[in-house]
């Protein structure tokens, strides 16, 4: 098996929201709670849960826009969490984000070719003069006109200004980026494009992509692998095709079994999740998933209350954290031929 | 990529130059008659400022006891004073006198106020809570008060009083320019130029500030305002330039035992200093709603 690009191992982010009177920590928004994950060259990797999921959280310790609480970010055979600030620094270069507001995330007042210029310029990766020419490039190779460079951002659609954010993420040479919900702040007619730009540009530049998104549609369209995350953990990893063709966590299922299907004569059973999301602030013990779950009750003897469940690889590469299904296939086993 | 197709790339286009923000701010500033009334004013004042001492048809500081206290007439526009000084004269050097001060002052407060409040609202934490607490502190006390008690304890002359009247009004920029920092630095495009790989300093200097820029502006317009009357009040109660030099305050302070008797030894410069201070108050709320696009005058 090939070698991951980057290993996340037990990263946890944890924010404190409240402080006594000494300045000690009382409570903590668990917002990113002990998550291993491995990303492999050249893949698409998505990432899903519902928003205060922590899966922006994961994206921007990334690109250390967040220094993590506790755990490890393996890339190049180092642990970029343990370096000193400057060699975290030239590693970042490899690690870009696209962010999901493409209003906000343009400064109002640079031109389109100053602000994917800037990462050039900052890190001086090519000399004066070749600037011009290599904006022109990113600008091409995003769709955009060269003609565009001297306009600023407010006289872009949001589709363009989403194209101008790739650019200058693509101006930094990076290995893997991060994509924000790219798409979500978008017309549904312009989200296609974008997705499609980003895959030519994956085959192109060989980039390997994080996908965070809050649909599962979108997520199915771009993706090879994909995770699911509720509150901070994630509860399942697998292959797009598994995932979607055999889900094994009850909450996948019910986010399965929320995407709206468009031949009015297929029903499906919807799950409906009873309750809201529970706080991420001081969990208590146990799945985090226990207070909603429809399917607890087939399991009397699990811990669910009151351990939290490891995600364990129950099918090859489909991992699940739930005792439910761990459950179930050990008695398959116990039960089954032989 | 039909969104592309809208815009064909002709060699016009490639040769656009950068839509210009400032040109458009502009023509918003001169639709508004009073901010352009201001400006052209404050133009005037700066040319008097300039040229005004060597055009003067009296030495402002000589006396003429023979012909003190005379009402306005074809020889003294504005009459003489309690010492025979002409006030006509006094007002226009006292121009320079007033200006100077002000743009000095305000140069001074906003340098200092600009780095404070940008390192306040960028960094925030403990070093926000010193740098604005000292802030809170000097806003305690009466700005006046502490430009008086700055004035005795430095002495008097015209660099004193800048030095005194610059440091008074740190906080009003410091303050003006933490708060636009905290909601600046929000933005994703502070965040895409921290992943690039942007030193904080060079964020603070390329991106928070540029887009704080209009607020500064606005501040310092309305700053000078401020600096012009903290002059003429540290003037009027006899702690601004040496005598004799001329300046407003101080005039209005001399002559204020003659107000029965000799109102124009008060009027003039009384004059000056209300129509610069509202030139620049008018010329700052013109400025305000000019780069506020929601209430540009059409």
């Amino acid at each position: 098996m090939t070698q991951p690009l980057i290993s996340l191992r037990h990263l946890s982010k944890f924010f404190p929201v409240d402080t006594d009177l000494f300045g000690r920590t009382t409570s903590l928004l668990k917002a990113v709670d002990d998550l291993s994950l491995d990303i492999f060259p050249g893949e698409t990797f998505g990432l899903v849960g519902e928003s205060g999921c922590g899966k922006t959280t994961v994206g921007k310790m990334l690109v250390n826009l967040h220094a993590p609480t506790a755990g490890e970010i393996w890339y190049g055979g180092r642990d970029l969490v343990k370096l000193p600030g400057k060699e975290r620094r030239a590693y970042c270069r490899d690690i870009q984000l696209i962010f999901q507001d493409p209003y906000s995330s343009l400064d109002p007042r640079m031109t389109v070719g100053d602000i994917i210029a800037e990462p050039i310029r900052v890190n001086n990766l090519l000399p004066r003069r070749e600037i011009d020419d290599r904006v022109a490039y990113l600008l091409n190779c995003v769709g955009l006109s060269a003609n565009f460079r001297n306009r600023y951002a407010h006289q872009f659609s949001g589709g363009q200004r989403q194209r101008v954010g790739i650019a200058r993420a693509l101006a930094m040479e990076p290995k893997l980026i991060v994509c924000d919900e790219p798409v979500s702040a978008l017309d549904v007619s312009i989200q296609a494009q974008v997705l499609n730009l980003l895959s030519e540009l994956s085959d192109e530049f060989g980039l390997t992509y994080l996908f965070i998104a809050h649909g599962l549609s979108v997520v199915r369209h771009v993706s090879d692998r994909v995770g699911v995350m509720y509150l901070g953990r994630l509860v399942e990893v697998a292959p797009k095709r598994e995932l979607y063709t055999n889900p094994l966590h009850p909450y996948t299922k019910a986010l399965l079994s929320a995407i709206p299907v468009t031949n009015p004569r297929y029903r499906k059973e919807r799950i409906l999740l009873e309750g809201d999301v529970s706080s991420p602030i001081d969990p208590p013990p146990g799945c985090r998933f226990a207070g909603r779950c429809y399917a607890k009750s087939g399991c009397l003897g699990c811990a669910c209350d009151t351990r939290t469940p490891e995600l364990v690889e129950v099918l090859p590469r489909h991992f699940v954290a739930c005792y439910l299904v761990a459950d179930e296939r050990d008695e398959a086993r116990s039960t089954g031929p032989g | 990529m039909s969104e592309l197709e809208l815009a064909p790339a002709t060699d016009e286009t490639f040769h656009e130059k950068p839509d210009n923000q400032w040109l458009e701010m502009w023509r918003s500033l001169v639709a508004n008659r009073a901010a352009l009334v201001s400006l052209a004013f404050i133009g005037l004042l700066a040319l008097i400022a300039v040229f005004g001492p060597y055009l003067v048809p009296y030495n402002p500081v000589e006396t003429d006891m023979a012909h003190a206290l005379k009402s306005p007439s074809a020889q003294h526009w504005f009459g003489t004073d309690q010492l025979g000084m002409d006030i006509f004269s006094r007002v226009i050097v006292g121009a320079r006198v007033s200006l100077t001060v002000g743009i000095l002052a305000v140069m001074i407060a906003m340098t200092v106020g600009v780095i404070l409040g940008s390192i306040a609202g960028y960094v925030g934490g403990r070093v926000d809570t010193v740098i604005m607490r000292l802030m809170d502190i000097m806003l305690a006390i009466p700005s006046i008060l502490l430009a008086i008690t700055l004035m005795a304890a430095l002495g008097k002359g015209i660099d004193k009083a800048v030095i005194a009247i610059g440091l008074v009004s740190i906080p009003e920029y410091a303050r003006i320019v933490r708060s636009n920092t905290l909601s600046i630095k929000e933005n994703d495009y502070v965040a895409a130029a921290r992943i690039v790989g942007n030193s904080n300093a060079r964020i603070i200097a390329r991106h928070v500030l540029p887009n704080a820029l209009s607020v500064i502006i606005v501040r310092t317009t309305l700053g000078m305002s401020s600096a012009i009357l903290d002059l003429a009040a540290l003037g009027f109660l006899g702690m601004g330039v040496q005598p004799p030099q001329a300046e407003w305050g101080d005039m209005l302070g001399r002559a204020r035992g003659f107000i029965f008797q000799a109102p124009y030894t008060l009027f003039f410069p009384g004059m000056a200093i209300t129509l610069t201070v509202l030139a620049f108050n008018l010329l700052g709320d013109g400025l305000r709603d000019a780069f506020d696009p929601k209430s540009r005058v059409k």
